[in-house]
């Protein structure tokens, strides 16, 4: 079927909110390139579980496309009606099972040498997206926090490299009552701005306590989650003929009733949470990898004001048989393995922070926990500087915003 | 939308070489020449392009040697220049920056055109052309190896050429499905993970060395193991098993269990081709930097190891040329649609740049050439230097290694 040939009634297994969307939207729908169409429906399906943030987006990109002539409609998608796609790609259902379609035609662009022409097409869609109709400022500046090297003693090589050119590196900084600092300033910004998913905590480990006011994601509080997962992928695996690709697609299909996250929960974020674990590489048994996924994806779908990421001890490396199979009682921590994973996830939590709208007013915050050593990056502090004057996390949050 | 089209970078992030060039060939560009000026810098080596212009002596130097012997080590599963080459990498690649470099003609610009998985992508470096195969199933190239190149045109027997590999879907590599090569002309294949299963016994943990996939890391493989394997060890490698399985014992990697495989090839088989895939670097796809950092550290040792016993070993002392290329790279942090060091998905300009070192054998030492070759260089590159014709390959022989 070609998106030419779309029917409402094509619509009908999609969530409530996701068919309204659709159904309005449908003479725009019918307009668009195929290989394009199921990228912006693998959105659409899950937009009964989507965050304020990407819900906005969505609806901002149907509109400007339904407003678009048929001039300008030809110069957005000339790059994808370039795209040859063979008569199998076609008759995919990509309607019901557009996520599926999409998967199917990274690995055809990829052996059909297309890939960088349709990379190109999606990079200039974007950009004409992003000036049409640019994402809200956020009210008030973003801030990143995040701490890092639980249960390290003592560290001799270098921390923070790729951070400290962009910001201040303080060496003298009193770690006494650190986390529950950070916490509490991260809880008086989401009271002083409240709004759905604006304030997160992530930790790799288990939940320091915290104000509920925050939507919060953590490695411990998944356990349970995580060995469910666990023993259905084991399952999967001993299955005749099942391969990587096979358990993606099985993966892919897991929802949170299924690894015994209650619906009647918050649904929007038991599916976050879900997702972190069949979608991610690692997360399921690497709590740095988790961590530093999880503040990714929080980033970059829920665009939160607030962000603050605790990494925690990982496993020690062991096969990947044998950590799928690991009882928590058997796991035996990397502390300093953990901290080389936590400060390179630190770095990618400032990348990605920065890839947000407002970028040039956030402001982030590292901090080795429990010593004195942090790097502070806001428009107020002065790059690639060292401070060894005494100071506390308190005075830097106030210097930095 | 697809992580291509939303999350886009909205600031320059400085300093950067994607910030610095703006499209993909200038990337590219940019990337061989900061590779170059850090390798001249560091290892000082002199620049090939301006030795090639004016010396009288620039011509090729692989002077002719008889019954000359190639070995082909793939490096890793991908490292990208900032963990290696940079200045704040070198200190994870000393064995190459220090040793290896200083001895070699290297190729700073190396541009992989073809699907970013290992397997597909090593049995494109192995045959010369762009293979389209699943990288998950168990298939054989579609095209002619380098193996069955050098076998077919140089009657050479099946003991001549050899692959060591990782198990997962290696074990195809050695002939392609082509109708005039294939079947009994390839490299005889030795999967070291296979042949401890097959010889391990008791409560011995072997674990450490029978890792698996990395590119699906909760994905394992089945690992068979058995007679087949047993007479491999005993016959070929003159190795009993529990000689085997102590030595294993002693291994921290299943690269180092390659390495060790490798040795003992050389030293009883001694191969004219032997082709070396290395795969630690790839735990990269679990997410863990260190464990990232620790495989490269692990490779460049393990490269290190295996130059010094090709000068050690009589049969190829002297007469050996040694390449040295990854299969491609990995995510560059300033991709928005990847994950930085974990991936290599997003098919960006520093994923498909990378590099290539030779030496010995009369390879010109301690030179650099940033002009840009491509991955299918290698077989008709081989052809050239051994003899054989890589008739059906799309690469070209590399004039500056002839």
């Amino acid at each position: 079927m070609l998106p030419a040939d779309l029917k409402p009634e094509r619509f009908n297994s999609y969530p409530p909110e996701a068919r309204k969307l659709v159904t309005a939207n449908i003479t725009t729908l019918q307009r668009l390139p195929l290989a394009f169409l199921p990228s912006l429906l693998r959105e659409a399906i899950d937009y009964d579980y989507k965050f304020p943030a990407e819900r906005k987006a969505v609806d901002k990109e149907l509109s400007k496309l339904g407003s678009l002539s048929p001039a300008q409609f030809n110069e957005w998608f000339q790059g994808f009606a370039g795209i040859h796609l063979s008569p199998e790609i076609e008759n995919f259902d990509w309607v019901s099972s557009p996520a599926q379609f999409v998967e199917n035609l990274s690995s055809y662009l990829w052996t059909t040498h297309q890939l960088d022409a349709f990379r190109k097409a999606a990079t200039e869609y974007g950009n004409r997206l992003n000036e049409a109709v640019p994402p809200d400022a956020p009210p008030i500046p973003r801030l990143g926090i995040t701490v890092v090297g639980q249960e390290v003693s003592s560290y001799n090589e270098q921390l923070f490299r790729k951070l400290r050119p962009h910001g201040a590196y303080f060496k003298n900084v009193k770690p006494e009552n650190g986390l529950k600092t950070l916490l509490d300033t991260v809880a008086a910004r989401a009271k002083a701005h409240s709004g759905a998913y604006a304030h997160w905590y992530i930790d790799g480990g288990k939940e320091a306590e915290h104000d509920p006011a925050l939507t919060s994601v953590s490695y411990g509080a998944l356990e349970g989650v995580r060995a469910t997962l666990l023993r259905r992928m084991r399952t999967e695996i001993e299955q005749p003929g099942m391969g990587p690709e096979a358990l993606r697609t099985t993966l892919a299909q897991i929802r949170p009733a299924d690894l015994g996250l209650n619906d009647a929960g918050d649904a929007v974020l038991n599916r976050f949470r879900v997702r972190l674990l069949t979608e991610g590489s690692g997360t399921q048994i690497y709590s740095t990898t988790f961590a530093q996924w999880a503040a990714r994806e929080a980033l970059r779908r829920a665009q939160p004001l607030t962000l603050l990421v605790r990494f925690a001890p990982r496993q020690r490396q062991k096969t990947m048989n044998e950590l799928l199979s690991l009882k928590p009682e058997q796991t035996e921590l990397d502390p300093v393995g953990s901290l080389v994973d936590a400060d390179m996830g630190a770095y990618y939590n400032w990348l990605n922070q920065q890839r947000l709208v407002g970028a040039e007013q956030s402001a982030f915050l590292v901090w080795f926990e429990n010593h004195s050593d942090a790097v502070s990056i806001s428009p107020a502090m002065p790059r690639g500087t060292e401070s060894t004057a005494p100071t506390d996390l308190q005075q830097l949050l106030s210097w930095m915003l | 939308m697809t992580s291509y089209l939303s999350s886009r970078a909205r600031i320059g992030l400085a300093g950067t070489v994607a910030e610095a060039a703006s499209s993909p060939l200038e990337i590219s560009r940019q990337l061989a020449w900061t590779r170059r000026e850090f390798l001249r810098t560091a290892a000082g080596v002199t620049l090939g392009g301006a030795l090639l212009h004016f010396s009288p002596t620039a011509r090729a130097q692989a002077r002719p040697i008889k019954r000359r012997k190639v070995i082909v080590v793939t490096f890793g599963g991908g490292a990208r220049d900032q963990e290696t080459f940079a200045p704040e990498g070198q200190e994870n690649i000393p064995h190459l920056m220090k040793e290896l470099i200083p001895q070699s003609t290297f190729f700073a610009r190396v541009v992989n055109r073809g699907i970013l998985g290992h397997y597909v992508a090593t049995a494109s470096l192995a045959t010369g052309v762009y293979e389209t195969i699943n990288n998950f199933a168990s298939l054989p190239p579609e095209h002619p190896t380098a193996f069955e190149y050098f076998r077919k045109d140089l009657k050479r027997p099946s003991a001549d050429t050899w692959v060591v590999a990782p198990s997962n879907g290696f074990n195809r590599i050695g002939e392609s499905s082509n109708r005039s090569y294939g079947q009994g002309l390839g490299a005889r294949v030795i999967l070291p993970k296979h042949l401890l299963t097959a010889a391990k016994s008791g409560n011995a943990d072997y674990a450490h060395l029978l890792r698996d996939n990395y590119e699906t890391p909760f994905y394992t493989p089945q690992l068979g193991g058995g007679e087949f394997e047993l007479q491999q060890l005993e016959t070929i490698l003159k190795l009993s098993a529990a000689d085997f399985r102590a030595h294993a014992l002693t291994l921290s990697s299943p690269d180092e269990l390659s390495l060790y495989i490798v040795r003992q090839l050389m030293r009883e088989q001694a191969p004219s081709l032997l082709w070396i895939t290395m795969h630690d670097i790839d735990i990269a796809h679990a997410g863990t930097y260190s464990l990232y950092i620790e495989g490269i550290r692990r490779t460049d040792r393990l490269c290190g190891e295996l130059w010094k016993t090709i000068q050690s070993e009589p049969e190829y002392a002297g007469k050996t040329t040694l390449f040295i290329l990854p299969d491609f790279g990995r995510d560059s942090d300033e991709d928005a649609g990847g994950n930085g060091f974990q991936h290599h998905r997003t098919g960006d300009v520093l994923s498909r740049t990378t590099w290539m070192m030779a030496l010995g054998g009369g390879m010109r030492e301690g030179v650099i050439y940033d002009r840009p070759l491509d991955s299918t260089d290698l077989v008709p590159t081989l052809g050239a230097m051994m003899g054989f014709s890589a008739s059906q390959s799309e690469g070209k022989p590399i004039a500056e290694l002839l």
